[in-house]
């Protein structure tokens, strides 16, 4: 029933010997699948990528493209792929439609098919007008469109995106994912795609594989990825601190799990949140702890992601000083 | 879904990848005639301000206490321009000089745009497509070519207007012969420079690596001045240098200066160079290009 397209087994990338960017990684993405990556800045995502669209040579491990090894015939991968990378490619120098055309030479695709073919593309992104003037005066979300176009002008069987909707705002990543949806529908593409924005991953992808430090942690549909959290999660702020609490919460029936986050706030996992929360506050206010802050949610990506990288995602982004190292060895160890 | 008429030929997009180059550059005339500036500056003040025919003249040459007829300093100051320059037109050595100074300037800027395209990602989506990857480079290499080629043109133009003159044996065979030695060394410079950015990341590296081989080699040769004076020292390394040859021949077709080095051993040398360093270039690229 599965019919695999992309078929990836132990696939390692390390740079300079020691950064072990993607560490023996295997998934399987079926054809006409939207397959999400998520995962922290440099969890080797992008790396992983790389390597799938014949960017960057693996280390160790197979990865097959609709049957053809990338390592080994490479060059019939790029005819069957599509890639629209995190960057901004189109030459800014020149208008949309000499971008989009000088893609098609790349693929030596013969004028009158790429003629109008491209313009099919443009009017499908909405770029017609557009496409006389130069790149330099398009917007970010016109900019992410024409890179969408570009990536489609072979008719890939696969398409890759990666960070398709970085830095936008909320209505154009909503367009763009409308976009997506449709080449999905039209030419049962495939879609290998990474992103950051966790509802996103939720709705759009029809699978997610989380990775984190290069490894695949978890594969599944977001709703067993969900469902596999395990009931609702709870999240309350007291005044300070005691080594009786955690004591007290682990005696409240219901409570399956507490985590001690390091902003003070405390987490945890409950059978039936409504009927529990009231039971938490009763119980601290016993020990004359005041409650400053309880929220109960049902679980979401977030949690999902909270659960199998033991991170939050945002925070991630901003703070960690790891990350920004390892980014920017893995950038000077790439160029 | 394998399509009917798709090029996959070892040639295939490399006028595309040449000519996004050239149309950067033909739609941005501004960027062009900024280029052209430099050495029309250089033709005008070196060759027009150092009026070397003026100074050994009669007019200004005067020997005190020898009162030496007109003419006898007159032929005296022709012949040492002549056995000086190995013509008594020092504004026609230099502008022809200047052919293989617009080549070299305009080779060197071509090692730029692969360093862009890298920081911009444009590289990298060029290599997620079929494109054969040395086309990546020698559509670079050509794009350059055509650019220098047609920028010595335009100064050849503007030198004939201030007053170079042809020797008396010049055709169009010897401008054909001129234009091939230019193209020749255009072809080994731009190799040469995209070479060494092939690696590189950061503008600023390719920058400097331009400042420092960019005058260096312009008057480590005999652009401005004959080998044969200079000392012994720095004869070696003019003898190496391809712009020596490239203004041998020139020098040769258009206005008749006996060379130091055959015509025939300067186009054999200028081969060499260009073959050598296209094809080094164009290897190490399939081997350096992405990791």
């Amino acid at each position: 029933m599965t019919d695999p397209i992309i078929k990836v087994v132990g696939l390692t990338k390390i740079f300079n010997h020691t950064v072990h960017a993607v560490d023996h990684i295997s998934f399987e993405v079926n054809r006409g699948e939207i397959f999400g990556l998520l995962g922290p800045n440099g969890a080797g995502k992008s790396t992983t990528i790389g390597m799938l669209n014949t960017l960057l040579k693996p280390t160790e491990g197979t990865a097959l493209i609709d049957g053809i090894d990338v390592t080994k015939n490479p060059s019939s991968v790029r005819k069957i792929i599509g890639v629209v990378p995190q960057e901004y490619t189109a030459d800014e120098d020149l208008t949309g439609w000499e971008n989009i055309m000088l893609i098609a030479d790349f693929y030596g695709i013969p004028r009158d098919i790429s003629r109008q073919r491209a313009s099919e593309l443009l009017e499908m992104v909405g770029l017609t007008e557009a496409s006389k003037r130069n790149v330099e005066t398009y917007s970010g979300g016109m900019r992410r469109r024409l890179e969408l176009a570009m990536g489609l002008i072979n008719k890939p069987r696969v398409l890759f995106l990666d960070e398709p909707t970085l830095g936008l705002d909320v209505q154009t990543r909503t367009a763009i994912w409308e976009h997506i949806r449709k080449l999905k529908s039209e030419y049962n593409m495939t879609i290998l795609v990474t992103t950051h924005y966790l509802e996103e991953a939720d709705e759009f992808c029809d699978r997610i594989a989380i990775i984190d430090k290069g490894k695949i942690i978890k594969a599944d549909t977001p709703e067993n990825l969900k469902r596999g959290v395990g009931g609702d999660i709870i999240t309350i702020q007291i005044t300070k601190d005691g080594k009786d609490v955690d004591l007290a919460l682990k005696g409240i029936q219901g409570v399956t799990e507490i985590k001690n986050n390091s902003d003070g706030f405390i987490t945890l996992k409950v059978v039936d949140g409504g009927a529990v929360a009231p039971e938490i506050i009763r119980a601290l206010t016993q020990m004359n702890l005041n409650v400053t802050r309880l929220t109960l949610t049902r679980p979401t990506m977030d949690e999902v992601y909270m659960t199998y990288t033991g991170r939050n995602l945002r925070e991630e982004q901003t703070t960690s000083e790891e990350t920004f190292t390892m980014r920017r060895t893995m950038r000077k160890a790439r160029s | 879904m394998e399509e009917e008429g798709i090029n996959s030929g070892p040639l295939h997009g490399l006028w595309a990848v040449t000519n996004r180059e050239l149309k950067k550059w033909y739609k941005e005339p501004f960027i062009f005639i900024i280029s052209l500036v430099q050495p029309i500056i250089w033709i005008g003040l070196f060759g027009k301000a150092m009026n070397l025919g003026e100074i050994f003249s009669a007019g200004s040459l005067n020997i005190p206490g020898l009162d030496l007829p007109k003419q006898i300093i007159d032929s005296l100051s022709q012949e040492v321009l002549k056995s000086t320059f190995g013509t008594t037109n020092y504004f026609s050595f230099l502008a022809v000089g200047m052919l293989s100074f617009i080549v070299l300037f305009s080779a060197m800027s071509s090692g730029m745009t692969i360093v862009w395209d890298r920081r911009l990602g444009f590289l990298n989506k060029m290599l997620t497509t079929p494109l054969p990857r040395g086309n990546v480079i020698m559509g670079k290499v050509l794009s350059s070519v055509i650019k220098a080629l047609v920028q010595a043109v335009i100064v050849l133009l503007i030198a004939v207007l201030l007053g170079l003159t042809f020797s008396a044996q010049f055709s169009v065979f010897s401008l054909a012969i001129t234009f091939f030695a230019l193209f020749l060394l255009a072809m080994g410079l731009s190799s040469l420079f995209i070479m060494l950015a092939i690696k590189s990341t950061r503008w600023e590296t390719q920058m400097a690596i331009m400042n420092l081989l960019n005058l260096p080699l312009l008057f480590a040769s005999n652009a401005f001045y004959p080998v044969k004076f200079m000392p012994y020292w720095l004869k070696p390394v003019v003898m190496v240098n391809p712009l020596t040859y490239a203004n041998n021949v020139a020098r040769a077709m258009l206005i008749g200066v006996t060379p130091t080095a055959s015509v025939a051993f300067s186009v054999l040398y200028l081969v060499s160079f260009a073959a050598i360093f296209s094809f080094v270039g164009i290897f190490l690229s399939w081997k350096y290009i992405s990791s």
